[in-house]
């Protein structure tokens, strides 16, 4: 039997949202039209303000980002994507490279009360679109 | 409170129900959001071990006043080598379970720094337990 055991003083020292009135915000509305993108659910949302986006295809990395909650761009499409996203208070989800969410992730996200939508662009492409348009990266 | 799930080998459908479960009970306690967090990210991460590298487990979870404890308690091949494990990177994870956007070596670290205390133990052909605790306050 081995064992180790590890103790950890990690906290969010400089908790910044995304949701703030500061310069480059954009909001969901904006987003999907920069994209172009189809929005799945969530549609009463699409007046918030949004200031940061992360793009992964790894749900390990979306769980790292503290107590950030940007948007989240990423190519993997299936239930984990939307339950990751719920551990992380990550709530507008944008799927790219012409992924289709199954009625099942939609019934999710819905339920969690998310913004999802598909976007036929490459995450190359979107995340491009998006940085232009003045949404920050969190690191 | 106590709270007990079980979780089943690749059962990747369900994976996340238990962590789904303990965050919709702790935001009805009125946890700090942050902490919240921290919790159910560590307790996903370790959700998915079970049934990504495991034959299934238990997932106990205990609510006091102020913090949590979490055991995940698996049957398993176990972890010949805990420490070369806890580093960023390293994973024996199946092609199945990088196709469900993990396996990339991250789930035991992102459980160290989301955690106030970790430990790990492991026999290998037995099965693997992690117990973390995470303080309200």
């Amino acid at each position: 039997m081995r064992s180790i055991t590890t103790t950890n003083t990690f906290l969010s020292d400089n908790p910044i949202g995304t949701k703030q009135n500061l310069n480059n915000i954009m909001t969901i509305k904006e987003i999907s039209e920069v994209l172009n993108a189809k929005v799945l659910c969530g549609a009463d949302r699409l007046d918030e303000d949004y200031q940061k986006a992360f793009a992964s295809d790894l749900m390990s990395d979306v769980l790292t980002l503290g107590d950030y909650n940007p948007v989240i761009l990423t190519g993997l499409c299936n239930m984990q994507t939307i339950r990751t996203c719920e551990m992380g208070n990550l709530d507008v989800i944008i799927l790219v490279r012409k992924k289709k969410a199954s009625e099942e992730m939609i019934e999710m996200a819905e339920d969690e009360g998310m913004v999802m939508m598909e976007c036929d662009y490459s995450m190359f492409k979107a995340c491009g679109l998006l940085f232009s348009a003045g949404l920050e990266p969190i690191y | 409170m106590h709270f007990e799930y079980q979780v089943y080998e690749a059962d990747f459908v369900n994976a996340g129900a238990a962590s789904s479960a303990i965050k919709k009970t702790l935001k009805q306690l009125n946890i700090n959001p942050s902490i919240i967090k921290r919790v159910v990210v560590a307790l996903y991460e370790a959700e998915v071990n079970a049934i990504a590298h495991a034959y299934g487990g238990t997932i106990f979870a205990d609510i006091e006043s102020d913090k949590i404890t979490v055991k995940v308690v698996d049957t398993g091949p176990g972890i010949p080598d805990i420490d070369w494990a806890m580093q960023e990177g390293n994973s024996t994870a199946s092609p199945e379970v990088r196709n469900m956007g993990f396996g990339a070596g991250m789930g035991l670290p992102n459980i160290k720094k989301n955690v106030d205390k970790l430990n790990v133990t492991s026999k290998v052909g037995v099965g693997t337990t992690v117990e973390m605790e995470v303080n309200f306050v």
